[in-house]
């Protein structure tokens, strides 16, 4: 794995931890307290900017560093979130986001905006509490005293250490010959620090010998063995200096006593009485780390520095016993990757996987669908015995195709919540833009839907939201003044409904203003002047092609004209949309969206000799017409009675100039038919041939959008079978005819 | 059945030659993925003239489209002895119907002589050249521009 | 006999770098994502040395660092922190949890190596 891919992975983590942040940072102004939530705030911004400063992002890595400063401070409790510091922390986490997409993409940030937030944040952290250093830590600077050299108040020695910051460096062009007196005190070793790897350590930067103190040692019985019971007098002759030794033990300088001292002259006795202990270093290259003694007296030496060597031993041994475990296999994505995955897989979460590789599984599992349809088929055609065995076969067969075919589907299954996050700052930015105060509420925000509606979803939402925003709520003044609270409400939800997903988006403005709806269709030409429609007909006429009620361009929404398009987003999805709206109290989009992408439920019925699939979704019932239900009306209308109503026929053959003359509904069946914002509708067809789960096959790929079918797919027979667009055809029987967008594909 | 004339300096290209009524045309035969016997197909709604419908390929909806009718000349009379050349045009693979399959030529730049002045906007759209070869006239068609329109109807 | 290094950090970007880093320089690597995964995975890891981070979900790296020193088998066992933060403060912590080293964020891979090195055998 290179740095690319390293890189390429750390920016997919920030857009996590930025999700991370900002549902936080919500959750937060919400009122909550817990210490966890903070804490997640605290670790998003921090990690971004750990990853960011190995890559040396600077601009990110300053801004997340104030950032995090001013969180800390949160954290700790000296800065209390109030609603106004949560602004600034919603701002900051906006800045940081465009910063590491600037960073990713190699665009530009507002700096004047960037720059009033790293003031406001450190304002918020002064504020309060004495902050600590806000630069990150720079290596030693220079120390020129004897005492351990830390640069700051720690034990601790923070790596980089650089030998050029040492300004008063004793810089040795010779060897000197320095004393060294070592004594570890027992917490040394309790934090995993080995005298004898010390030694090891010094020994490597120079020439020594070495005393051993053993005085200390008392009898055997009386011995604890983690205690220290050993000095060690170093008689060191390098060219380093002073400072280069105590990095030696810089991990261990507080938990020993320590003094180095340049010998005068190279003599190595001391005062000290000491037994002097040949150590053989060497030996701690080995596995056997057993020290070498001389003398009896030592043998107790032996045994203790056996001990306090235990741990390297053991852990040698170890190392020899080891067994390689299981490493992940490289995959195409990043060894990374899939090691990662091997331990979250092991800890039984979640796996991560190449979307290529699912998308394959989808469709080989959709080819398996369609291969088993025909095989049902081929055998119920070709067998007439009916052998029981081969149709228990089949039907078990079919079962198993559905399951896999439900559980693959799951796995492209995402929770809507980053959609309604991000819409959740667009919210935040339009309002602000255009001096309203608007909150946004979400619920459902775990809703599962397919990946590709997820990504798809966002751009009609993000046009409804703006819309919603700059169209459809009133500025504070008008709605104080019309009894209503100042601060606007949109509310975004997701739930599962028979089938499919519905989102609604409502709005608490000033609703639809119809007669200026009705007036604008009216000048486009796309009523009559004398059109007789309801409020709901009448909302929905936004959605039409080339409508717009917008006088300005705005900035924020476009024309205004974008809900043809939003609507045919939707319905590029599988979806439909609608609207509802109450005047003074605002307005409600429906959008329903199939679950997945892949399979439909469908009704298979003929006409005029076509085989065409109804979704069934959209059907209500079937009818069955009598001649006395039948009623003429108007030119061309025919109606049919149903328990006390009237309801439009639809020539589903003539609308599709599958015939050219008009069907007799009488000799055929009639699907009744809900259709968003429209009503109900009776949908002649020829004969009803079954109930079927089809796959979607799509038509777009290698032809164009059909006005009026959907989509297609294969049957049993392996003929290609269209799929209604139910609404389309509704919509087509209303006088808005199918043909505008035909005349395109009749040119050339 | 495969005719060489070639150039030995100047890079040379296959093509596939096949044949509408009396004419004959040809193809790049890297555009070509496959040649299958005719099969009904689907038909959709309102389309064009000379699209016949949709069949299935394997799984995926193949548009077939009447390559004479396309052309201008007569709309086709399928039989099962016609053909479908499956041909990827840009990003789509559609199929072509043509009455029989005739060569595979190899030819070099040189062969290519241009499209006579008579020609209408029609044959200047999609024809790319004339080749003379052993006395026949075989059209150059290029595929990109024949289809061109369908872009942008894309929705 | 390859150096066994546990490595724990709740960042992506990092247990890669460390992934690579330290598989380059020759030693085996197993990674945990927080403290809690750290535990569980010490017991089968059996490293030569754990580098940690300190601000992680779950379990933090002082909590992991106490909890390692508790079990037996690893009471000595080096710990290195690799972190963003330096205050005294946490350092101090760290230490008295029972860290043996402290490398800060970013980490230069030759210090990082070196540092491993110098506290294992």
């Amino acid at each position: 794995m290179d740095m690319n891919e390293i890189k390429e992975i750390f920016f997919q983590e920030c857009e996590e931890q930025l999700a991370e942040l900002e549902s936080g940072l919500l959750k937060l102004n919400d009122g909550d307290r817990d210490p966890e939530t903070v804490n997640a705030v605290f670790r998003a911004v921090h990690s971004i900017k750990g990853g960011a400063g190995a890559f040396g992002l600077d601009d990110l890595v300053a801004f997340a560093h104030v950032f995090e400063t001013t969180l800390d401070c949160v954290r700790s409790n000296r800065l209390e979130p109030t609603q106004d510091v949560l602004k600034v922390m919603l701002k900051s986490a906006d800045v940081l986001a465009d910063l590491t997409n600037a960073a990713r993409d190699g665009g530009y940030v507002d700096e004047t905006r960037s720059r009033a937030l790293v003031k406001e944040l450190e304002a918020l952290a002064n504020g309060e509490a004495p902050a600590p250093a806000a630069k990150t830590p720079e290596p030693a600077t220079a120390a020129a005293t004897p005492a351990p050299a830390p640069t700051d108040d720690s034990g601790f020695q923070p790596i980089p250490f650089s030998f050029d910051s040492f300004d008063d460096g004793e810089a040795v062009d010779d060897s000197r010959a320095y004393e060294i007196s070592f004594r570890p005190r027992r917490e040394l070793y309790t934090k995993g620090n080995e005298a004898a790897l010390l030694l090891r350590d010094l020994s490597r930067i120079g020439e020594m010998s070495i005393n051993c103190d053993a005085d200390g040692l008392p009898a055997l019985d009386k011995m604890d063995p983690e205690e220290a019971y050993f000095g060690w007098t170093i008689q060191l002759k390098t060219e380093k200096s002073e400072d280069d030794i105590r990095t030696v033990f810089e991990f261990a300088e507080w938990d020993c006593d320590l003094e180095i001292r340049e010998a005068a002259d190279a003599a190595p006795e001391e005062e000290v009485p000491m037994i002097p202990v040949p150590f053989d270093l060497s030996a701690l290259d080995e596995t056997d780390t057993a020290a070498e003694t001389t003398s009896s007296a030592n043998a107790a030496v032996e045994a203790v520095a056996a001990a306090e060597t235990a741990s390297s031993v053991s852990k040698m041994a170890a190392a020899a016993a080891r067994v390689e475990k299981k490493e992940a296999s490289a995959t195409a994505a990043s060894a990374a990757a899939a090691q990662n995955a091997a331990a979250a897989a092991a800890a039984g979460q979640t796996i991560r996987v190449d979307l290529d590789r699912v998308d394959r599984l989808i469709n080989l599992v959709g080819e398996l669908v369609i291969n088993q349809a025909m095989l049902s088929q081929s055998v119920i055609e070709n067998d007439t015995t009916g052998t029981s065995s081969i149709n228990m076969g089949l039907e078990e067969l079919q079962q198993l195709t559905r399951e896999i075919q439900d559980s693959v589907m799951a796995i492209r299954a995402q929770p809507v919540k980053p959609v309604f996050q991000r819409m959740s700052r667009i919210v935040r930015e339009v309002a602000d833009m255009v001096g309203k105060s608007i909150r946004l509420v979400t619920e459902g925000e775990n809703t599962e839907v397919d990946k590709t509606v997820i990504d798809k979803l966002a751009e009609p939402l993000t046009h409804m939201i703006r819309n919603a925003v700059d169209h459809g709520i009133e500025t504070p003044e008008k709605r104080e003044a019309a009894g209503k609270d100042p601060e606007g409400t949109i509310k975004l939800t997701a739930k599962h409904r028979s089938g499919r997903i519905v989102i609604e988006l409502v709005d608490d403005g000033a609703g639809i203003n119809r007669e200026r709806v009705r007036q604008k269709a009216i000048d486009n030409d796309l009523i009559a002047a004398d059109a007789n429609l309801t409020d709901e007909e009448i909302d929905n006429l936004i959605f039409a092609p080339g409508f717009s009620t917008a006088d300005k361009i705005s900035d924020i929404s476009g024309r205004g004209v974008g809900m043809d398009v939003v609507k045919r987003s939707i319905q590029a999805l599988g979806g439909r949309i609608s609207i509802s709206s109450r005047p003074g109290h605002g307005s409600t989009f429906t959008m329903s969206l199939p679950l997945t992408l892949a399979v439909l439920d469908g009704m298979v019925v003929t006409v005029a000799g076509q085989t065409l699939v109804v979704p069934l979704t959209a059907i209500v019932e079937t009818l069955q017409p009598e001649a006395s239900s039948i009623h003429s009306f108007g030119a061309n209308q025919r109606l049919i009675s149903i328990r006390d109503s009237f309801c439009p026929l639809v020539d589903v053959g003539r609308i599709l100039n599958f015939r050219a003359t008009q069907a007799n509904p009488v000799e055929g069946v009639a699907l009744l038919v809900e259709s968003e914002g429209g009503g109900q509708r009776a949908l002649m067809v020829d004969a009803i041939q079954g109930q079927r789960q089809v796959v979607i096959k799509s038509l777009e790929a290698n032809y164009t959008h059909v006005p009026g079918i959907a989509a297609a797919t294969i049957l049993g027979d392996g003929r290609v079978a269209l799929i209604l667009d139910v609404d389309a055809v509704v919509a087509a029987s209303r006088g808005q005819s199918l043909k505008p967008e035909i005349s395109l594909a009749a040119t050339g | 059945m495969s005719y060489a004339v070639k150039n030995s300096h100047q890079a040379s290209r296959e093509l596939i030659a096949f044949r509408i009524g009396d004419q004959e045309f040809c193809v790049n035969i890297m555009s070509v993925r496959e040649i299958r016997g005719w099969t009904p197909a689907t038909p959709l709604p309102h389309a064009p003239p000379y699209v016949m419908g949709v069949i299935n390929l394997r799984g995926a909806v193949l548009p077939i489209i009447d390559l004479s009718a396309r052309l201008g000349m007569k709309d086709a009379e399928p039989t099962a002895r016609h053909v479908i050349i499956v041909a990827q045009v840009r990003s789509r693979v559609v199929g072509l119907l043509v009455e029989a399959v005739s060569d595979i030529l190899t030819i070099t730049e040189d062969n290519i002589q241009p499209v006579p002045e008579v020609s209408s906007d029609l044959e200047k759209q999609y024809a790319r050249g004339i080749l003379s070869i052993d006395k026949r006239m075989i059209c150059m068609i290029e595929l990109d521009a024949l289809f061109l329109h369908k872009e942008s109807e894309a929705a | 006999m390859k150096k066994k290094v546990l490595t724990v950090d709740d960042s992506r970007t990092i247990r890669n770098m460390l992934l690579v880093t330290l598989n380059n320089a020759g030693f085996e690597t197993v990674q945990a994502e927080d403290g809690v995964e750290g535990l569980e995975v010490l017991e089968d890891a059996n490293p030569d040395v754990i580098v940690t981070d300190i601000n992680m979900p779950r379990l933090d790296g002082f909590g992991f660092i106490e909890g390692v020193r508790r079990n037996e088998k690893y009471r000595a066992v080096p710990i290195l922190v690799l972190t963003t933060e330096s205050d005294a403060e946490k350092k101090n912590r760290a230490r008295q949890a029972g860290a043996t080293g402290w490398i800060v964020k970013p980490f230069d891979p030759a210090k990082l190596i070196d540092a491993i090195e110098r506290v294992t055998a």
